[in-house]
């Protein structure tokens, strides 16, 4: 699962934050892979309209999932710089696309509360906790959530 | 040595690992040489190999603290030392030894999962075993008491399990050494005691997977084959694989950017990496080939317990046992040929009784067989049963809803046999614990299309039924054709390309549209048409395909066209599966990486077809038009429905129709009191159906064109409805002019037009005037003309007469028709056609004893006195004309009435 420190008693988790739309998303950093620019993204028709499309990446065919679309956020607006994050899950190359990525950042574990009930949700389907920050939340993204969209392909 | 294994758990393990690995492979051969020793009991070597390969599996299990594994190996050692002892072998034998190999398998599924021996005893077989073993002491031949040799082996094993180990090669000789069964077996036993133990990690020789059904392959058993050959992991080879399709894209990427540079000093030596990398990608390619004998290796063994458990006498041959293919699609069929063979066995072979009953011969037979054929590899599984059961099939198909009471009747036999393809169908009529597990053919048929293969049935009812499957050699690269649809590029599978058409406005082949949907009439046949753009949802489909390529595409019997935005070239891609998320859709079988790096999808043209079946399933449910072209008349017809001048529907047989065109109504003239517009540079006269019909003086007109021996007339309707197939049965005929009568078409009363009433409407000399008809009771006629026009055009005069029609295209396809039983009322002929002509069908009708008495009528487009006095010589009983319809159906009035007469 997560990478776990263990200083005094105290365990703690790294995370790679990122930024959709204009909230604060972070994600485990032993669930990225890489942080990449997509290039080249090529559209699949008939795809869930969370999958911006597919793209190579060394190689290797990567699934783009567009978090925006995810989140039910707004469309990108063209020409607005995009990322994204490399995810490997069982065997296959996700790509989450995000607006930006903003450093490293660790919490000790008990810094991750559980998701406030009036969480919006669409987003706590796939948050598992905030984490308070100065001014601002963190969400804290379960990866194995974001890229569980069984039900929703069957109900697209 | 539990605690050996706890000292040295990695080192262990990888030895537990090989172990597995080979003592399953061997077990596998077991088995084979088993069933082969049975039939040829006296065949020593095999009796040698198969001591050999048990012999060190239970050396293995020592050495790596498998008592209980050992234990039963021991036990049917003991037995088959027995056996080169010169002991009878006996079917309950080698059960026994089988059942105890099965046993070792559930134990090695076990240690596998846990890395150890599962708990418990095995002491039922063993003693089942043992007991067997003393039995022969008490044979003619006791030369040695049974369970003193198998302890002396036991104890030796023992003691001597890790140190001292011998060479296998020392084994081998010792083996060699040994005489067969019933010379010199006192000294057979120690000398194979002795060398108790081959070094564990030296790999046991994989025996290569042969057909029991040749015996020329002993020799190859011996160490010197396998010395040649190692032993590779399998995540090696498709890691290699990989990496040899990373090298192709790499290559396919650099050749795309040299095209760029004409000149350039890279071109040779680029040349060279292109050349040098084809080669290794073959090479690859050959280290996933296996012999597809590898998934026949179990078979054997099971048809033989089958055999038992059915008291059927069965014989499995297997020809072609070394064709080769990729391991990943050997995996993807093993299953299914299982199945299959199963099938073959509990199903498709009778009884024994009921073989002898029906006069064959007591043993039946299946026969697999293998080999390549372009690119792909035929295998067929065929057996000397009893057939399928097309009464079932029928049944069943009509209980399970596949199909309606009306579209079964129009069904061959062939046709109806391919529903044991759909989900769910079994017509075993009792479940029983061979086959009829509820999976069915159609896992089979899944199975198989999943690695773009195909599936084909044929039956004879009391003779037999024959499977092929036909499967591409690989899955991992294949040539693929490039092409464009809504701006983004895709690939279809060369394997499914027929041919391309390139489509514009003023080519010869143009796209046709009967309202919704487009067809194309390529080489007299219409071929349903599906815009790319349309199937993935770029657009919405109404816009009017014009111009653009057509890749007519096949399959199975399935022939459409996917009309594409342009078309790029040929590629050899490395197929890459779609992401689990996106392997819903149905249209793509996978994605590529091209030369250029771009990602493009690969289009799946089972599921194009799937597609297609949906939106054209007029065309592709009934496949009229294979009927059609052995000219046997299909007993659909595809209509066009319209209407004109009422709201009621009216439908004209489509292939009587040459095309279907909209014109603008401001280009019509009206010239000599007649509507003609200007049509492929000449005046085509425009008739109305009646004249409730308005010509339009604006906008669009649709008109149905007629041609015929360069003449085209063009009928004005008011709106095209929809294209269907239904068989025509005209139930009510019509007084009215031009009007054939009214049939029930997509469930509303229709009316069917004559054409042949309209055309001498715009040219007086084409036909003469339309004739009433009366329906009459259902006479049977065979109809014969050579060109499809007239064919067309008469049939629906000639049921319209009240006759049920049969149309072929030859005399010949007439002759064997009627020699073969089909039974006739009247005939009624063409006299000039190609190859056999009227007269001689006559005069081979009249040959037939049986035939005799038929009346026969002669159509023909001229009427000369000697023609007609030789058509009394043959016979004929009325000579008519061809485009005289009022004559015709005068002449067939009048044979009735002789019928009726003679009845």
């Amino acid at each position: 699962m997560t990478k776990k420190t263990d200083t005094a008693s105290e365990q703690f988790t790294e995370y790679v934050t990122v930024i959709i739309g204009d909230q604060l998303f972070g994600l485990s950093i032993s669930r990225v892979q890489d942080v990449f620019i997509p290039d080249r993204l090529t559209k699949v028709p008939l795809a869930p309209p969370e999958v911006a499309g597919v793209l190579n990446l060394r190689g290797r065919i990567v699934t783009a999932i567009d978090m925006r679309s995810r989140l039910d956020l707004d469309k990108r607006a063209s020409g607005q710089p995009v990322m994204a994050i490399g995810i490997d899950l069982r065997g296959e190359s996700y790509g989450l696309l995000v607006d930006a990525v903003g450093e490293v950042l660790k919490f000790p574990d008990s810094a991750c509360e559980a998701k406030p009930a009036n969480l919006d949700p669409r987003w706590a389907r796939v948050a598992s906790g905030v984490i308070r920050l100065e001014g601002q939340l963190l969400v804290v993204l379960d990866v194995d959530r974001v890229l569980d969209m069984r039900k929703r392909a069957i109900a697209a | 040595m539990a605690g050996a294994r706890r000292t040295k758990a990695s080192y262990m393990d990888d030895l537990l690992q090989e172990f597995l690995t080979e003592t399953n492979e061997s077990l596998d051969t077991v088995d084979v040489e088993l069933v082969r020793f049975e039939q040829e009991p006296n065949n020593a070597k095999i009796l040698d190999n198969i001591f050999r390969l048990v012999h060190t599996i239970k050396g293995t299990c020592g050495f790596l603290g498998l008592p209980r594994l050992q234990k039963l190996a021991h036990a049917a050692e003991s037995l088959m030392g027995k056996f080169r002892d010169g002991m009878p072998v006996t079917g309950e034998a080698v059960t026994l030894v089988l059942s105890t190999i099965d046993r070792t398998k559930d134990i090695l599924v076990a240690l596998e999962k846990t890395q150890l021996e599962p708990a418990g005893d095995d002491n039922d077989l063993i003693g089942a075993l043992d007991k067997m073993a003393l039995q022969a002491a008490a044979q003619p031949r006791p030369i040695q008491p049974g369970q003193s040799v198998g302890t002396l082996v036991h104890q030796i094993l023992e003691r001597t399990l890790r140190p001292g180990e011998v060479t296998l090669d020392e084994l081998e000789r010792a083996f060699r050494e040994t005489p067969g069964p019933a010379t010199q077996p006192a000294k057979a036993m120690p000398a194979k005691a002795v060398p108790s133990k081959p070094a564990p990690s030296k790999p046991i020789p994989p025996i290569p997977a042969k057909a029991p059904a040749e015996s020329d392959d002993e020799e190859r058993s011996d160490g010197k084959t396998a010395n040649q050959s190692i032993r590779v992991n399998l995540d090696t080879l498709e890691h290699l694989m990989t990496m040899v399709s990373e090298l192709v894209l790499t290559r396919n990427q650099l050749l795309d950017i040299m095209r760029r540079h004409v000149e350039s000093d890279f071109k040779v030596p680029l040349q060279r990496l292109s050349n040098v990398t084809a080669e290794l990608q073959e090479g690859v390619m050959k280290t996933r080939m296996q012999p597809i004998g590898n998934a026949w290796q179990k078979l054997p063994r099971i048809v033989r317990d089958l055999s038992a458990e059915l008291g059927k006498d069965i014989e499995l041959e297997m020809h072609g046992a070394d064709t080769e293919l990729d391991r990943q699609v050997l995996e993807r069929i093993k299953d299914p040929l299982t199945h299959m063979v199963r099938n073959s066995a509990d199903h498709g072979l009778e009884t024994r009784a009921e073989r002898i009953a029906a006069g064959k011969p007591e043993k039946g037979t299946i026969r697999l067989s293998a080999y390549h054929q372009g690119g792909h590899i035929i295998i067929s599984i065929a057996d000397d049963g009893r057939g399928l059961d097309t009464a079932r099939i029928r049944e069943k198909a009509l209980a399970n809803g596949l199909a309606t009471e009306a579209e079964i009747e129009k069904m061959s036999e062939a046709q109806i046999h391919k529903f044991i393809f759909a989900p769910g169908f079994s017509t075993a009529a009792k479940i029983t614990s061979v086959s009829g597990r509820g999976v069915g053919m159609d896992v089979v048929r899944n199975n198989i299309d999943q690695i773009g293969g195909s599936c084909d049935v044929n039956s004879v009812r009391g003779e037999g039924l024959n499977f092929t499957i036909k499967i591409p050699l690989t899955l991992a690269i294949i040539s693929a054709l490039i092409v464009e649809a809504g701006g983004d590029r895709f690939a279809i599978p060369q394997l499914a390309v027929v041919e391309l058409v390139r489509v514009h406005a003023k080519s010869e082949h143009r796209i046709e549209r009967i309202k919704d949907a487009a067809v194309l009439r390529l080489r007299n046949k219409l071929l349903p048409l599906v815009r790319l753009t349309t199937l993935l949802k770029f657009d919405s489909g109404d816009a009017a395909p014009e111009r653009g390529f057509i890749v007519v595409t096949q399959v199975g019997a399935q022939t459409f066209g996917i009309v594409v935005d342009g078309v790029y070239h040929t590629e050899e891609i490395v197929v890459k599966p779609m992401s689990t998320m996106l392997r819903h859709i149905g249209m793509f079988s996978g994605n590529t990486i091209l030369g250029d790096g771009a990602v493009i999808m690969i289009v799946d043209p089972n599921g194009v077809a799937q597609e297609t079946g949906a939106t054209v399933a007029a065309n592709t449910l009934i496949p009229d038009q294979a009927a059609a072209d052995t000219g046997r008349a299909a007993d659909t017809t595809s209509l066009l429905v319209f209407r004109a001048g009422s709201p009621a529907p009216k439908a004209v047989p489509l292939s009587l129709v040459t095309r279907l065109e909209e014109i603008d109504g401001s280009t019509i003239e009206l010239s000599n009191d007649r509507h003609m517009v200007q049509y492929r540079g000449q005046l085509m006269p425009l008739v109305r159906i009646n004249d409730d019909v308005r010509i339009k003086s604006e906008g669009t007109q649709p008109l149905l064109v007629f041609s015929d021996g360069g003449r085209s007339m063009g009928l004005v309707v008011d709106e095209i409805v929809d294209i269907v197939d239904e068989s025509l049965d005209i139930q009510v005929g019509s007084d009215r002019q031009g009007i054939l009568g009214s049939a029930v078409v997509r469930g509303q009363a229709t009316e069917i037009i004559d054409v042949g009433h309209f055309l001498p409407l715009a040219y007086d000399d084409w036909f003469r005037g339309g004739e009433r008809v009366v329906h009459q009771s259902a006479r049977t006629l065979l109809f014969v003309d050579d060109s499809a026009f007239f064919r067309n055009m008469l049939t629906p005069v000639l049921k319209a007469a009240g006759y049920e029609v049969t149309a072929v295209a030859g005399a010949n396809e007439a002759l064997s028709l009627l020699k073969s039983g089909g039974r006739f009322d009247l005939l009624v002929t063409d006299l000039e056609m190609p190859g056999m002509d009227g007269f001689a069908l006559a005069e081979a009708v009249r040959d037939e004893a049986n035939l005799a008495g038929m009346p026969i009528i002669a159509l023909s487009s001229y009427s000369s006195p000697e023609s007609i006095e030789r058509g009394r010589e043959v016979g004929f009983h009325d000579y008519v004309a061809k485009f005289d319809r009022q004559s015709l159906v005068a002449a067939l009035k009048e044979q009735s009435a002789e019928m009726d007469r003679a009845a």
